[in-house]
Parts: C-alpha cells; structure tokens; sequence
C-alpha cells in the first residue's frame, strides 16, 4: 500500500521524465502494467473510465490486480470476470442505479472470489490526493461512527494535536500504474481534459507510471498555446495511446455520452446469469475483436453517433 | 431498481417515488446549498429549484457545483456530463466532497435501502458482513455527506427496510442515540428528516429517535408503525402533509419523461 517515502522518490527519480516522445499501441501499453500490480482508474462510474485500455489488459491475460478508482462500475465487473483483478479498491460498486444491483459484483464478493475493500468517496480522494503530495496520510473527519471504518485496518484515529478532536487518518495510495483517458494530449503527455476530473489529476501525480489513453494526439504546439489548460504534465506521463471512443460504451465529457442500449443489453445478459452472461459479453466484445476498431464496429454504428450526438450536445448552450 | 409497490394501496394520482419527490422538494429552500445524491434526491432538489427555489444551489458528487438539469436529461450516476449542465463550476470530486467538511452545505440529500431508529443508514451488506446475503453498491459519498451536514433521506417505508438496528451502518445518523453521534467524532450534521410514501420523520432532541412530524393524507400512525420495524415516537403537534398539486406533479413529469427514477 502506502510504501517508504524514499523508495517512492527513488522510483520517480528512476523514471524517464525528459521531454520525449511516447506514442504507443494499446498492445505495447499494455507490457506496461505486470501481472500482481496496483492499478488506479481515472474517470468515476461511467465517465471518462478508460475502458481501452482496460479492453487490452484483459486481452493481455493480466492476472492479480488491484484495481483503485472512486467509483467503480462495469470496468470493474470486467475485470472481475475475466479473472484479471481479485481486489477493488472503492466506494461503490455496481453498474449504476438504474440498472439494480450488479449481479457481478455480488457474485464475486459474495463467494469470496475476489476482494471489495469499502472506503468512503472523501476517503478515495483524499488517498490518492496525499500519494500526490507525497505524505503518508491525510486527516479527515468522515468514517467516524459508522461500520465502514471497523472493516479497513490501515485507518488509524487519532487526537488531533493542536486541539485534541477525534480525526480519522487515510494512508496515501500511490499505486503502480495509473490509467487515465482524456479528450486530448500531445506526444509527451501534457493532456487537457475538459469537464469533469474527477480525481485524475491527484491519481496521476500519485502514480508511479501513468498509461494515458486519448481521443486524439494534438502538436506541443497547441498545448504551449495554453499551458493553463494542462490538467497531467508530461512527466509524470509513460505511454500515450490514441483511441478514438476510448471510453466505449462509458462516456467521454463533450464527446459522446453512454451507450445506453449497449448498457441495457449488457445489465440484461448479466441479470439472468452473471457467470455465463458476462462468459458470453467477454467473448463477443473483449476476446472477440481483431482490433479496437473491430470492437465500435460490434457497439454498431448507429449507437456510436447516437452517444457523439448527445456528446457534443454539452455545448449547445 | 426493482418494481415498486406502494406499501398500502390508496387511490392517488401519483406513483410512490412521484410523492418522494414532492414531499422532498418541499423540504428544499431558496437559497440553500445541497449536496444531492443520485435518483429521488437529484430529481426533488430539481423539482425545487423549478418550482420555489431558483436560487437553490445543488452539488454533485462527480464535481459539479450550482447545476441545472435538464428536463429529460437525467444523468445516470451524479458523475456525468448531464450534471454539469449550466453549472457555476466544475472541480474534481475530492474538491467537492471536501466542501462538506469544511462546511459550505446546509443540507445532504440521499436515498437509502435501510434505515434504523436513530436514522444510521445502511447501503453495504444486508445479513453479516463477513459473509452477506447480499453485497450491496457501498457509500459512494453517502459516508461523507451524512458524516459531514444535516441530513434528508427519501425512501420506501417498509418493516424490511426501517429496521431496529440496521445489519451495517454505512451512513451515520445517530449511531446510538443520545450523545454518540457526537462522542464518535461526528461534531456537526446530523439526521433531519426521513420522507416516505406514509409521512415525514424528524428525530427527538434528546434521545435522537425517529419520530412522526406529518402524516401524508389518508395515511394513519397506525399504518406508519406497522410498516415500522421499531417504535416510532409520535409528536404532540402531528401534522397532515397537502397532497402533490397538479402544478407539482406536471412540473416532476416535465424533468423525468422517461421515468428513469420516477418508477
């Protein structure tokens, strides 16, 4: 979890952090991340969740993640499924509300086949946010009183020094790789990303390789245009990848919405068996595909610009 | 969610979550900043801003702060685009999360699957933790927002889901009653009010149990404590709630066409 404060500053001194270019695939991104790491996801339940790259790591056969993210939804049930991930790291966890309670996510914890370490959604953030500051804790005054806090024993409570208050301290999270979606970035991986961050920025300075995955690779020249718009620098940055519809069937902020019918089918399918349903959605949509771009193809065409619509339709204001 | 059946049948104009909503949006004042769950929370706090409180400032988990949702565009979780629509400002969830603990929030808003007397909430495990009947989704910001400000929960009243003790307690009313929400480290916030289809609920003073403040019409105490899984207490000045106007339902319809949360 949380590891020596030196060790952490030598692996970041150990990273290529010079102004390089690192445009990859998806395949050579995915050499990245080793069976058994700390994986923490960018975006929160449908948006901006890197699904892309997460695709490639399934299809990589990663085995023994453990996987952080602020809110999980179906990423997590496919990596549950696929037998990729056995821990999540989260505050809740299902497909969404709309959709009931996944039957995934319950057969999986239930049977005790794979972990679901509960956190609060502050407690999430502020983990991240001190493995980005580069301290072993942050204090916090959430958790206190309920039961969550009984089932995590890296939280300690202490007195609080200066005026003796109960406060509840969360361990930072700096995890291996860091995987992150974002609307643009250049060749080195200064990215902008409009709308919702969610707890990207923190994830990403907290990590100690970020994978970014991108709706299109733009020129260092239109980041130095407008630096302020800069949300990752590139040196905290390994791979970037550019994957159109990279958040498919999620949504991508100012670009396309969820895939709601894709959705509705897949929440159908794991509804009458979570087993053999989610076997049949691997299959199909993860194992299945040559390419990525074979993958939009089985989403279908129709539904693609049905989500760019309600996308863009953000700006229509 | 699952199909919703109203926990005694009366004749009415509205569907259960249709009166949720009403009765809750009532509770919302011009003016105030609320931090909104997903579903019947989201969809009240808006019918509020259209109906009495345009100047009603909602927060979402996913980082929005001021939004207003728009009709037939209700978002599938408070962490996309739909809720950032003509918001005053986007900022990362952690941000938002954190003006609760700073204080910025009069009143927390969320559903919830299980309550007990003290108003302590349950969204984690139905049956023993370490080996549940059912895992449910978690906190999300549940924790933090009733951790952290005055609290108004929406929810069915059914005996399985107002329970004595709840199995978990994810969301922090009262704990224990008396003084111990307070003795745990909890120095603010607190439960307000718990709204169901059969009245609203406010909690005693001093021994911070749930206690009947109104009665939904046609609705009796009665019918309250049998769907009651505990003792309610009663307050001396019982009132009786106005049924949802036309305007207040034409106006819910107007935002929820689809019936995403208004089963």
């Amino acid at each position: 979890m949380s590891e020596g404060y030196l060790e952490l500053r030598r692996k970041t001194i150990a990273r290529d952090r010079s102004l390089r270019e690192k445009v990859m695939s998806l395949e050579d991104a995915a050499k990245l991340v080793k069976d058994g790491d700390s994986l923490g996801i960018g975006g929160s339940t449908l948006s901006r969740t890197p699904i892309a790259m997460i695709w490639a790591l399934i299809r990589a056969g990663r085995k023994r993640l453990t996987c952080s993210r602020g809110i999980m939804s179906s990423d997590g049930e496919l990596l549950f499924g696929s037998g990729a991930c056995d821990r999540v790291i989260t505050s809740w966890f299902s497909q969404g509300i709309v959709w009931g309670v996944s039957k995934v996510m319950r057969l999986y914890t239930e049977s005790k086949r794979a972990r679901f370490d509960e956190w609060s959604h502050m407690a999430m953030g502020l983990r991240f946010r001190a493995g980005a500051m580069g301290v072993p804790f942050l204090p916090m005054r959430s958790m206190m009183g309920s039961d969550v806090v009984t089932r995590l024993p890296e939280v300690r409570e202490i007195a609080c020094p200066f005026t003796g208050e109960k406060l509840i301290l969360v361990p930072a999270l700096n995890p291996d790789v860091a995987l992150i979606h974002v609307q643009r970035c250049d060749p080195y991986g200064n990215a902008q990303i409009d709308g919702l961050q969610f707890m990207d920025i923190d994830l990403a300075m907290a990590a100690n390789k970020v994978i970014l995955t991108t709706e299109r690779v733009i020129s260092n020249d239109q980041i130095r245009r407008a630096p302020d718009h800069t949300k990752i620098p590139f040196l905290a940055v390994e791979a970037v990848v550019e994957v159109p519809f990279g958040c498919a069937p999620h949504e991508c902020y100012g670009v396309y919405e969820p895939f709601f019918k894709h959705h509705d089918m897949y929440a159908a399918l794991i509804r009458r068996d979570p087993e053999k349903g989610m076997a049949e959605y691997l299959e199909r949509y993860v194992y299945g595909p040559k390419s990525w771009t074979e993958y939009l193809d089985l989403l279908g065409m129709e539904e693609l610009l049905d989500s760019a619509r309600r996308g863009r339709s953000i700006y229509d204001d | 969610m699952t199909t919703e059946t109203m926990s005694e049948p009366r004749p009415s104009n509205y569907t259960t979550s249709e009166l949720l909503a009403v009765m809750a949006s009532r509770l919302l004042k011009d003016g105030q900043v609320v931090f909104a769950g997903v579903g019947i929370p989201l969809l009240a706090a808006t019918l509020a801003q259209r109906l009495h409180g345009p100047g009603l400032t909602i927060l979402f988990e996913g980082g929005t702060i001021g939004a207003f949702v728009e009709p037939g565009q209700l978002p599938p979780s408070t962490n996309e685009q739909r809720c950032t629509r003509r918001a005053n400002m986007v900022l990362s969830s952690t941000d938002v999360l954190l003006l609760l603990q700073r204080g910025y929030i009069d009143i927390g808003f969320m559903g919830g699957a299980q309550i007990d007397q003290f108003g302590n909430l349950n969204s984690s495990f139905i049956g023993d933790a370490d080996n549940p009947t059912t895992r449910l989704p978690g906190t999300g910001g549940g924790n933090d927002i009733s951790s952290l400000t005055e609290m108004i929960v929406a929810m069915k009243h059914e005996k399985r889901r107002f329970v004595r003790e709840v199995d978990f307690i994810t969301s922090p009313g009262f704990v224990h009653g008396g003084t111990s929400r307070r003795d745990s480290g909890l120095v603010a916030g607190g439960m307000y009010r718990v709204i169901t289809d059969l009245g609203i609920m406010g909690f005693d003073d001093e021994s911070r149990r749930m206690t009947v403040l109104a009665l939904h019409p046609g609705v009796t105490v009665k019918q309250v404590q049998d769907n009651t899984g505990f003792e309610l207490l009663v307050a001396r000045d019982l009132g009786v709630t106005e049924p949802p106007s036309e305007r207040e339902l034409s106006v819910l319809r107007h935002l929820d066409p689809d019936k995403l949360y208004i089963a």
